[in-house]
């Protein structure tokens, strides 16, 4: 389903972040990328989500080069895929449910409909009862909850998250561990990035260890 | 029936902005609002004197003065000499006497007159014409002075020819106003747009990383735009309103001097929805151009 072909990203300033990396995932499957920081983690997620393009090589999805994606089709192509990043970039001006509520917007369902997903996928992570709550109002963990939530509300069939349980303590982030494989449970491709080896140890059928942009 | 639904969609989160900043939204529509009464204000008063003017230049008025030593046969005859000459005309003739009686029953001129030897008015014509252009009136003007002992002929329309010359400058003159305040207008939205537009930089660059288009980032800052120059003008035609209830009595009042029944008319529907239409068109205007211009800078 997804394919890596030798695929290069170098910066501006000369420092390569993936060296000829190739990668393939199978509908369904559940990777982990893990390795040391700087080690091209994230620069394989922002690949797949063509927040960058590579300087050589293909990102294919389902046999299309997402990588030689127009501008245009972007917007399509991000709606297609579930994003949780690090950092998470929820809107704090803006309650639980309408951060869930975004992507909906974004695509243009109608409001009874859109409604129901933000509530069942706030149900699904774990926070049900709190739509009206202010993402500040939300521990760290609930504010990777409510991200994972706007990630999935578009029912996406390729999930990605950069780092999700960075910054966790070990109780959140064994949580949202066992979200993601439920999520992956019910059949969605799941491809995390991680520092902590062991928190995904019993959950990823497959785990790829980058170092210095290589697999190793 | 779905571009619909997303316009809608857009007009509400725009309007919601705009409600979340109050303070700001009214302030931003005061100055579109200051800057629209200018030219509507203008453009109301200069249809009240083009009204004015053209009721007068309805009816255009000759007086005719006869020499004041002109005997009263030759008086008698000019009568139907200017009918012949200006057809269908209604012809007064006021008698030197009747004009002295008139002034006389001014006590301030009364004594004027009575210092001097003898009457000083002529017998004089007034040839009230129900129609004629500014041509037709100078032709007959000179046919009528060439009438024997015919001293003096005053077109009583001439005044109405200087305020429509007058009028004619101030169109031009609040044209040029109404450009260049439109172009303020532009201005302001532009600006206030690019604020919007580092205020929700978060937002936008979220939208984005979740599959927002272009025009779906762009449709509510164009809404916010032509929303608060719709707000804008909504304010310009209420300032407008104001100074002409405040105008209305010191007008009515100056044209009472002049014997002229007037009341100020506020802008009609007609001028106020090209009020309304021009203000959200201008600020729509200033804010594609603004989210043209910076949405690009925001990765």
């Amino acid at each position: 389903m997804i394919r890596f072909e030798q695929v290069t990203k170098r910066y501006p300033g000369g420092h390569t972040a993936l060296d000829a990396f190739d990668c393939d995932i199978e509908r369904g499957e559940m990777v982990v990328l893990s390795g040391h920081s700087g080690a091209g983690k994230s620069t394989v997620l922002r690949l797949l989500a063509v927040l960058e393009r590579p300087s050589q090589g293909r990102v294919l999805v389902g046999g299309e080069d997402v990588s030689a994606l127009r501008r245009a089709a972007l917007p399509w192509w991000r709606r297609s895929i579930g994003l949780v990043m690090q950092d998470q970039r929820l809107l704090f001006d803006r309650s639980a449910f309408e951060n869930v509520m975004l992507p909906l917007s974004i695509s243009g369902h109608p409001p009874r409909e859109a409604t129901a997903r933000v509530q069942a996928a706030l149900e699904r992570v774990g926070l049900a009862g709190r739509d009206t709550s202010m993402p500040v109002e939300l521990s760290g963990g609930e504010q990777q909850r409510l991200s994972i939530a706007r990630a999935i509300v578009n029912r996406p069939q390729i999930l990605l998250a950069d780092e999700p349980t960075a910054h966790l303590d070990d109780a959140y982030a064994r949580d949202i561990a066992d979200l993601f494989r439920s999520f992956n449970d019910a059949g969605v491709t799941v491809l995390l990035t991680t520092h902590d080896d062991a928190l995904f140890a019993g959950h990823a059928p497959r785990r790829l260890v980058l170092s210095q942009g290589k697999l190793q | 029936m779905r571009w619909l639904r997303l316009q809608m969609r857009a007009g509400l989160r725009a309007a919601r902005q705009m409600a979340r900043q109050p303070f700001n939204t009214l302030l931003a529509a005061l100055v579109v609002g200051i800057a629209a009464a200018l030219p509507a204000t203008g453009y109301m008063l200069l249809g009240n004197l083009q009204r004015l003017a053209g009721n007068v230049s309805a009816a255009p008025e000759i007086s005719v003065f006869m020499r004041p030593e002109a005997a009263p046969d030759v008086v008698k005859a000019t009568q139907p000499r200017i009918a012949s000459l200006a057809a269908g005309a209604r012809i007064e003739l006021i008698p030197r006497e009747a004009a002295l009686k008139r002034f006389r029953d001014n006590d301030a001129l009364a004594e004027i007159l009575d210092a001097l030897p003898e009457n000083p008015f002529a017998d004089a014509f007034i040839v009230r014409l129900d129609d004629a252009d500014a041509a037709q009136l100078e032709a007959l003007r000179e046919k009528l002075t060439a009438l024997p002992d015919v001293e003096h002929v005053q077109l009583d329309s001439a005044w109405a020819k200087r305020l429509d010359a007058m009028i004619a400058l101030g169109r031009q003159a609040l044209l040029m106003l109404g450009g260049v305040l439109g172009l303020g207008l532009v201005a302001v939205t532009f600006n206030t747009i690019r604020l919007q537009l580092l205020t929700q930089r978060d937002e936008i660059e979220v939208s984005r990383l979740l599959g927002a288009t272009d025009a779906w980032i762009r449709r509510p800052f164009h809404w916010f735009g032509a929303l608060q120059g719709l707000l804008g003008g909504l304010l310009a035609g209420a300032l407008t309103l104001a100074a002409t209830h405040a105008l209305a009595v010191p007008v009515a009042g100056l044209a009472g001097l002049y014997s002229l029944e007037f009341v100020l008319h506020p802008l009609d529907p007609l001028a106020w929805a090209v009020l309304l239409g021009l203000c959200a068109t201008l600020g729509l205007l200033g804010a594609s151009a603004s989210v043209r211009r910076h949405l690009s800078r925001i990765a």
